[in-house]
């Protein structure tokens, strides 16, 4: 079972290293954001008088990357199973659990690796974290966060199959996750509904796990942080397993 | 004389479709056994109840003695398969998807290397081990896969129409491959096709599928006198009309679509 998930694992890693075009790809939408938002909003909120917006919004772009890259990476699971490499995995005498995990942790390691090139990049921007010591950290609820949209991606993605499916998964799920989180703006002194909606978006919990390790500003506190990050994992973890185990082709 | 693949009543059914309706067949250990029939006539639906893919409705299914729902993993190390639709590793060198199919059935880091070797000499791709599996052609792929089925010794091969968009002269090389394969081995072969010239060359027993029911059975020499036609061709179109079949566009053939779109 660890060998059957270790071998996907590292053929993730192995691909992931290999494609620089994809590493480079998956940069250009975290940089527009920086630039945008990051130096263009950036006077606005100076002007209201707040701390530097940049410091505030690098850790939304970094959990940014790792949701759009999570998420695809998991509905690529289920189309793999069906037309790629992973249907010659599906009659191999292993366990089918195994293989969803090996390929999901390993999408996960390649989302976080994508969240550290993204840090990188923003301290070349002027982003200093809080506390160097606490970067490490910060990468863990990285990971548990990547792994949780990956599960959350094969979750859905089994239940949709065309094309229609996979825009109305983007418009309606990954978009509004992404916006309601707070990666962009604080979730103090906001309207009740957008709080309500912030609160039980998964994603919100991502971003200020890492916020509040990489710039010391907290929301719910880093213990609901990862508590809930982990349970939610958790459970599409094995909802995801489930299906996966089910899959009939 | 033991059959290795042994069907009984075999069904599946999808909502309130009858895609198998009770379906027995048998083949022979070290014989070549062409499953043939028109789309949508249940021929990848049995296939893939036969490799532990889909669980069949009702029926019995023993592959090499073992039932494939109550022991699939002795079920999956007895057979290698081809799939209709490619399944390597494009961003992979070919010798590395060999490997990681080595891997994933436990076969023993010497023993592997040694077979890869074998092998991709076998299929002529030796001198091309180390590149990515993108850069291949079709026919290559087809080879590679073939390769890659057969790394773990298995019993029996199952080919998903194999042949599909290749070549004549590919597909005479790849026939060749296979039946020196199972002169020397005494590896089982079992292959659906649509060209039935194909299936006359190369398959001691025929069955035909039609509308999941096996319409006819036997070797090509028997179901051509059966039918009083000259050739195959000519004895299916007999046995299974000449009504044009509609596939309903599902959401797998829209996916299988999109994949080619994209150029997979």
């Amino acid at each position: 079972m660890l060998r059957t998930i270790y071998i996907m694992w590292l053929r993730e890693l192995k691909k992931f290293l290999r494609s620089r075009s994809r590493i480079v790809g998956a940069l250009g939408q975290p940089i527009l954001f920086l630039l945008a938002l990051g130096y263009g909003l950036g006077n606005v909120s100076q002007g209201a008088g707040k701390g530097s917006y940049l410091q505030f919004l690098v850790p939304g772009v970094i959990c940014m990357a790792i949701i759009f890259t999570s998420i695809f990476n998991g509905m690529q699971i289920i189309w793999d199973s069906q037309f790629g490499f992973l249907k010659e995995t599906l009659v191999a005498p292993v366990s089918r659990v195994a293989i969803m995990l090996g390929r999901t942790f390993g999408g996960a390691s390649v989302a976080t690796a994508q969240g550290c090139i993204v840090f990188a990049l923003t301290l070349l921007f002027g982003f200093e974290p809080h506390s160097w010591a606490l970067v490490i950290p910060a990468v863990l609820v990285m990971f548990l966060a990547a792994s949780m949209f990956s599960a959350l991606g094969i979750t859905v993605a089994s239940f949709v199959t065309d094309m229609q499916g996979f825009q109305l998964v983007m418009n309606f799920l990954v978009m509004p996750m992404f916006f309601l989180s707070g990666a962009l703006y604080p979730l103090t002194n906001i309207p009740p509904l957008l709080r309500a909606l912030a609160s039980i978006d998964p994603l919100s919990y991502g971003v200020d796990g890492v916020r509040t390790l990489l710039i010391h500003t907290s929301y719910f506190g880093i213990a609901t942080d990862v508590t809930v990050l982990s349970a939610i994992a958790i459970t599409f973890l094995g909802v995801g397993s489930y299906r996966f185990a089910r899959l009939e082709f | 004389m033991t059959n290795i693949i042994e069907v009984k009543d075999l069904k599946k059914t999808f909502g309130r479709l009858e895609a198998v309706k009770g379906i027995s067949l048998s083949v022979e250990q070290g014989t070549t056994f062409g499953f043939l029939g028109p789309n949508g006539a249940g021929k990848s639906t049995t296939i893939k109840m036969l490799t532990t893919l889909l669980r069949p409705t009702s029926g019995r299914i023993l592959i090499d003695g073992n039932d494939p729902i109550t022991h699939p993993d002795a079920v999956r190390r007895s057979f290698g398969i081809v799939f209709q639709d490619p399944s390597l590793d494009d961003d992979l060198a070919a010798w590395e998807n060999m490997e990681l199919h080595g891997a994933l059935y436990g076969v023993t880091r010497k023993t592997r290397l040694a077979r890869i070797d074998e092998l991709l000499k076998f299929v002529d791709l030796d001198d091309r081990r180390r590149s990515y599996v993108r850069e291949f052609s079709g026919g290559m792929k087809r080879r590679l896969e073939i390769a890659r089925g057969l790394l773990h010794h298995p019993k029996i091969i199952f080919l998903d129409e194999p042949t599909l968009g290749l070549d004549p002269q590919t597909r005479n090389h790849m026939w060749e491959y296979l039946g020196r394969l199972n002169e020397s081995d005494g590896i089982t072969v079992f292959f659906t096709t649509h060209y039935m010239d194909e299936a006359d060359r190369n398959a001691d027993t025929i069955a035909i599928i039609d509308h999941g029911c096996i319409v006819a059975s036997g070797t090509g020499e028997e179901l051509k006198r059966h039918t009083g036609k000259e050739s195959l061709e000519d004895a299916s179109l007999e046995l299974t009309g000449r009504d044009i079949r509609q596939e309903s566009a599902s959401g797998l053939e829209h996916l299988r679509r999109m994949r080619r779109a994209r150029g997979g």
